[in-house]
């Protein structure tokens, strides 16, 4: 048993080194890169792969040294997956917004609009007839409201 | 069953969800977390309207294969900020067109570019038939868009029917 725990150690030790290791060249990349969006890659980062080597390393340690069956990690990782894509779009969306309004572009410059008779969803009231939009007389408020500006 | 179970998918995941949260394996806490699961789909089934249905197996399946991606796309990453210097490295804005047509479908699409590291997808167009995504390195975005869509949508299109 003696065995089983340091094997347990040693793997637990590993993981935890290269989760803090991608955490480490996540932020790493928030300095170094060059724009907004580029630096919105950084986290991506550390938040999928640094985080999940060191939730591993967790559920490991428990398991293989203390013997406890511990599930909590898997939950922690399950709801960042659900929410770290979307705190990531809204950053997008808001810089969407300051791009019109003059802030200065990265290296990738400003997003074309997709085609001609539609703009993206930032900046355009959803047409009728979108997937997801069921809602008929809030599009017509907003559809108005994007008229009279 | 339609009418008991009104998302046999989401009632599962509560149940599995309830039994992760107690972190106990016995028969009490899967009874309560049975109760949850079919009481919450039941009086929420309402806000659910126009629900696409969702094929299971080839959706576990997606999974592992996002999970597989996310990890290579992150040594990748890790690379380019390590050792790519700034005027090497090409970002581009990507328009993906999107087949797919279920508000559901082209959030799960969205998210699963979000989660792998290399790309963020930053909007939707007002009509709902284009992606934009923010690639980090990306000197080929014609190849990059045909690549995600190859990978991951004809997948989803075939998940949710």
């Amino acid at each position: 048993m003696s065995g089983m725990a340091t094997f347990g150690e040693w793997l637990a030790s590993g993981l935890i080194v290269l989760g803090a290791g991608f955490a480490l060249i996540g932020s790493w990349g928030l300095v170094r890169l060059p724009s907004l969006m580029e630096r919105l890659h950084g986290p991506t980062k550390a938040s999928t792969l640094g985080l999940g080597a060191l939730l591993a390393g967790s559920i490991i340690w428990f398991q293989l040294v203390k013997g406890e069956w511990t599930t909590h990690e898997v939950l922690v990782s399950l709801f960042l997956f659900v929410t770290a894509p979307i705190s990531a779009n809204m950053i997008a969306k808001a810089h969407l917004h300051r791009l019109r309004q003059g802030a200065v572009p990265g290296p990738a410059g400003t997003p074309a609009a997709p085609s001609e008779s539609s703009d993206w969803a930032t900046y355009e009231a959803p047409h009728a007839g979108t997937p997801g939009c069921f809602v008929e007389e809030e599009r017509d408020g907003f559809a108005a409201r994007r008229d009279s500006m | 069953m339609s009418r008991l179970i009104p998302h046999p998918g989401l009632s599962a995941l509560l149940v599995m969800v309830w039994m992760v949260m107690v972190n106990d394996l016995t028969f009490g806490t899967l009874f309560l977390g049975l109760v949850a699961g079919l009481a919450v789909p039941l009086f929420t089934a309402a806000w659910w309207p126009g629900r696409p249905h969702v094929r299971f197996l080839p959706g576990i399946a997606y999974c592992g294969l996002v999970i597989g991606d996310i990890i290579l796309a992150n040594f990748q990453v890790a690379a380019i900020i390590l050792f790519k210097p700034t005027h090497d490295l090409r970002p581009a804005w990507l328009t993906i067109p999107l087949d797919l047509a279920t508000p559901e479908a082209i959030t799960v699409f969205a998210g699963t570019i979000s989660l792998t590291p290399g790309t963020v997808s930053a909007d939707v167009s007002a009509c709902g038939r284009y992606l934009l995504v923010h690639a980090l390195h990306a000197p080929d975005p014609a190849g990059e868009v045909a690549k995600v869509k190859a990978r991951y949508e004809t997948r989803l299109t075939r998940i949710f029917v």
